[in-house]
């Protein structure tokens, strides 16, 4: 398992209608979360190019989480499914290198779910923790 | 165009915002802006007690001209909310806007990490470092500035529907009124009277009603709904469903050819027509005809019918004889309008009270809901005004009402929220049966009595000397009993600490509130979100409560939220003058987020075209090759073509993908490792 000074390093990269603005939700309420995660905003989930996530590994990510709208609620009708169909297919490539396919998850938080948000950060920081530090880190430049 | 730049050596100022102790209170901020300074490109850092401040927004516009800056960096609150502010700061500088970028150390940081300060410290190093990464990568954008359409719509018909509608026109706008019903008055023309001031819900309605009908800047579209939306602010095409009337008015009457034809609302129609169904304005409680009007004072005063029902035996079509209004092969018709902004006025639908099966709603014939008391006690409603006991029509002399009913209620059954205006109508309800019934007691079982508003609580007092009994504690069941069919209500009185069961009359449930039936439809079709309960989101909940996160659609009334009348009609008309404003102004700026074709790069495979949901992109030839283009009009900046684009050929204005790769790379490359 991980030594004691391992910190995960974990990205998150969140739409701006729906996951950022309950994040900020969840700033405002003062709901506590774990500090490991930074953010990265885009307009929307469909921005995220898979190449993102891949170079985040590469790059030694421990985590990556994408964060969207719920289904039917995306900002732009349907960025939110493009990009799940996306994530699904990323997930059978990450197994392919030898990645534990729990390192990329995609969740759903609404801009008036700011408890939600800090469910999510806990358990990804959580399940993070549990997976160890990624085996790629080595080779991070 | 669209060429990826080649930049100037960038060069970044960094300002970190104390905001107070906001942020001070868990993040070392001179340690961050010590940090920043050791940062690639960062020519200049700085802190500052409140950015926001017009001292503090002065340092970033000196910054840029004295450093020669290219781009800057504000460590504050989310970019949500101060993202405006410090891009104007920006441009006060003389620097383009769009070099601006904003690190989140507060919402998503000091807030969330208060009893973790140098975790949270070592976070905001690493946001001010992927900023400053982005910022060094910003280039100079210019907002698109598009026409707005003079023109407004309101969708729902209700009190803040028409007061919304009345404003917009008034002001000079076309505005489109679209109501699911034949008529427009909604819930408000069911009440019979209104709180605190007694006035009658009617005949304080009816005049604004007939003002819509005749105002010559609405076109009111009845018995219509909302089938598809397109466009953005300034140009949304909105298409609209006009459900088969079976009936035409003097207007279509003229446009077919029939002489003085065209629905006069005699009503010779439904005294012939055979089928009775029964009447949902009254809550089923009283019967109307398959071609049926919902009440005497509807407006238009054209009947409807119902093909639902309709048997199509023609005896409505003689009755109407020349006229000739009553078409009984009519279809529904569909119709596009364009308009400029939208107010959403959707109303509320009372809660399905039965799913609180221990106070036995259908279950007991005497426990009914507040509507139902509404009509019953209502001088034009199914009895006359006689509040009776539906069993067996005799007036209830001991009346029980259940505040909170579903309201209030964790349980999971029922809503979490306040109602909202169920204190102050049983208050009015309990004067009514003291006032029509000599001798009847209204008990009152209740939580605590919100009299919130202005002269409230003096109805509140004025109720109590009256002669109602105030009874603090939840009901816990009702029992029936099955021969005289009066029920026993079981609480606790929490006041006297005693359990309570007490032999009443009648018992009306003060039910809960929720999003009316097409609220979750027609709010997916205008792009706005809600919250968990249901209700629509506003885009800032105290200083933008008539906005919502789509621009140039706003709201109006109980669809944002429980709110009584007044605050219904005063929420219409703070979002009828929100609405106004693009389209007085005539022009809207759109955030140029566009998407970009990088033609050296484009293969013209057009994967990307089926990406876009709003058709803006096409393949077009160009020099012998095909490529890629953007309708920029048609682009609302997504980017979920530029995530799918295997060349990587589309270049996202102010969200790069070198701009994210720097983004990625500074966090986890950069730093302290």
């Amino acid at each position: 398992m991980a030594d004691e000074n391992w910190n995960p390093k974990i990205i998150a990269i969140i739409c701006n209608w729906c996951s950022y603005a309950g994040a900020d939700l969840a700033g405002g309420a003062r709901i506590q979360y774990p500090p490991d995660i930074r953010a990265i905003r885009v307009m929307c989930t469909g921005r995220i190019d898979p190449l993102f996530i891949l170079k985040a590994f590469q790059d030694g990510a421990d985590g990556v989480l994408v964060s969207g709208c719920h289904f039917g609620d995306c900002h732009y009708l349907e960025g939110n499914f493009k990009a799940a169909k996306r994530m699904f297919l990323l997930k059978s490539v990450l197994k392919n290198i030898g990645l534990d396919d729990k390192r990329l998850r995609m969740t759903f938080v609404s801009a008036s779910e700011g408890a939600k948000w800090g469910t999510v950060m806990t358990d990804v920081v959580k399940t993070i923790n549990e997976l160890g530090p990624s085996p790629l880190k080595e080779f991070a430049r | 165009m669209a060429e990826v730049k080649k930049y100037e050596e960038p060069r970044i100022g960094v300002f970190v915002c104390h905001c107070g102790t906001n942020i001070a209170g868990s993040i070392d901020v001179k340690a961050v802006m010590e940090y920043a300074r050791t940062l690639p490109n960062v020519i200049v850092a700085d802190d500052y007690q409140y950015m926001c401040s017009t001292p503090g927004q002065n340092k970033i516009a000196e910054a840029i001209n004295e450093q020669k800056l290219t781009g800057v960096v504000v460590a504050a609150c989310s970019p949500r909310l101060h993202e405006p502010t410090f891009r104007n700061a920006t441009k006060a500088g003389g620097l383009n806007p769009f070099r601006f970028e904003m690190a989140n150390i507060r919402e998503q940081n000091s807030w969330v990490h208060m009893h973790q300060p140098e975790e949270a410290t070592s976070k905001a190093k690493d946001a001010v470092r992927i900023a400053v990464a982005k910022a060094s990568l910003l280039e100079d954008l210019v907002p698109k500035s598009v026409p707005v359409e003079k023109a407004a719509m309101v969708v729902g018909g209700g009190v803040g529907g028409m007061q919304a509608a009345l404003d917009l026109a008034n002001a000079g706008i076309k505005t489109y009124l679209v109501e699911k019903s034949p008529t427009i008055g909604g819930r408000m023309s069911q009440l019979d009277k209104t709180f605190p001031t007694l006035d009658c819900s009617q005949c304080i309605l009816t005049p604004k009603m007939v003002d819509v009908y005749r105002n010559e800047g609405i076109e009111l579209l009845t018995y219509t709904e909302v089938e598809a939306v397109e466009g953005y602010i300034g140009n949304f095409d909105v298409t609209l469903r006009k459900k088969a009337r079976g009936v035409i008015t003097p207007a279509e009457a003229e446009v077919r050819g029939i002489v003085g034809g065209g629905c006069t609302g005699c009503g010779d129609c439904s005294e012939v027509c055979p089928v009775i169904k029964p009447n949902p304005f009254e809550l089923g409680m009283a019967p109307r005809k398959a071609i049926y009007i919902y009440h005497p004072q509807v407006s238009p005063l054209i009947y409807t019918v119902d093909f639902d029902a309709c048997v199509k035996c023609g005896l409505c079509v003689e009755a109407c004889g020349d006229k000739k209004a009553v078409d009984l092969e009519a279809k529904d018709e569909f119709m596009t309008v364009k308009v400029g902004t939208v107010v959403l006025a959707l109303g509320y639908d009372i809660f399905p009270i039965e799913k609180k099966f221990e106070w036995g709603y259908k279950n007991y014939d005497n426990v009914i809901t507040s509507l139902e008391f509404e009509r019953l006690i209502c001088a034009s409603g199914p009895t006359g005004g006689h509040l009776v006991r539906p069993s067996d029509g005799e007036t209830p002399k001991r009346i029980a009402f259940v505040l909170c009913a579903g309201s209030r209620d964790s349980t999971g059954v029922g809503k979490p929220y306040c109602s909202r205006f169920c204190c102050m109508y049983s208050l009015k309800h309990a004067h009514q049966i003291i006032e029509k019934i000599p001798g009847a007691i209204p008990y009152i079982f209740y939580m605590d009595i919100r009299s919130f508003g202005k002269m409230y609580e003096e109805f509140y007092y004025r109720i109590q000397n009256e002669g109602a009994k105030f009874i603090r504690g939840r009901v816990a069941n009702i029992l029936e009993d099955p021969v005289t069919k009066n029920l026993h209500v079981n609480a606790e009185d929490t006041l006297l600490g005693r359990p309570i069961d007490m032999e009443v009359d009648l018992v009306v449930l003060a039910a809960a509130i929720q999003p009316s039936a097409e609220t979750e439809k027609t709010r997916r079709l205008f792009g706005v979100s809600c919250s968990q309960d249901g209700w629509l989101l506003e885009a800032h909940p105290k200083l933008n409560p008539c906005g919502t996160t789509t621009a140039g659609v706003y709201l109006a009334g109980v669809c944002q939220g429980p709110k009584d009348i007044p605050d219904t009609v005063a929420q219409a008309e703070g979002a009828a003058s929100a609405a106004s404003i693009p389209i007085h102004r005539g022009e809207v700026e759109l955030e140029p987020y566009f998407a970009q074709c990088m033609e050296d790069k484009c293969a013209g495979c057009g994967m990307c075209i089926n990406q876009c949901p709003y058709s803006a992109l096409s393949l077009v030839e160009k020099d012998g090759r095909t490529v890629m283009q953007v309708t920029e009009a048609k682009c609302k900046g997504c980017g979920t073509c530029g995530g799918f684009c295997p060349g990587g050929a589309i270049w996202m204005q102010h969200f790069a993908t070198p701009q994210i790769i720097a983004q990625i790379d500074a966090f986890l490359l950069g730093g302290e490792q």
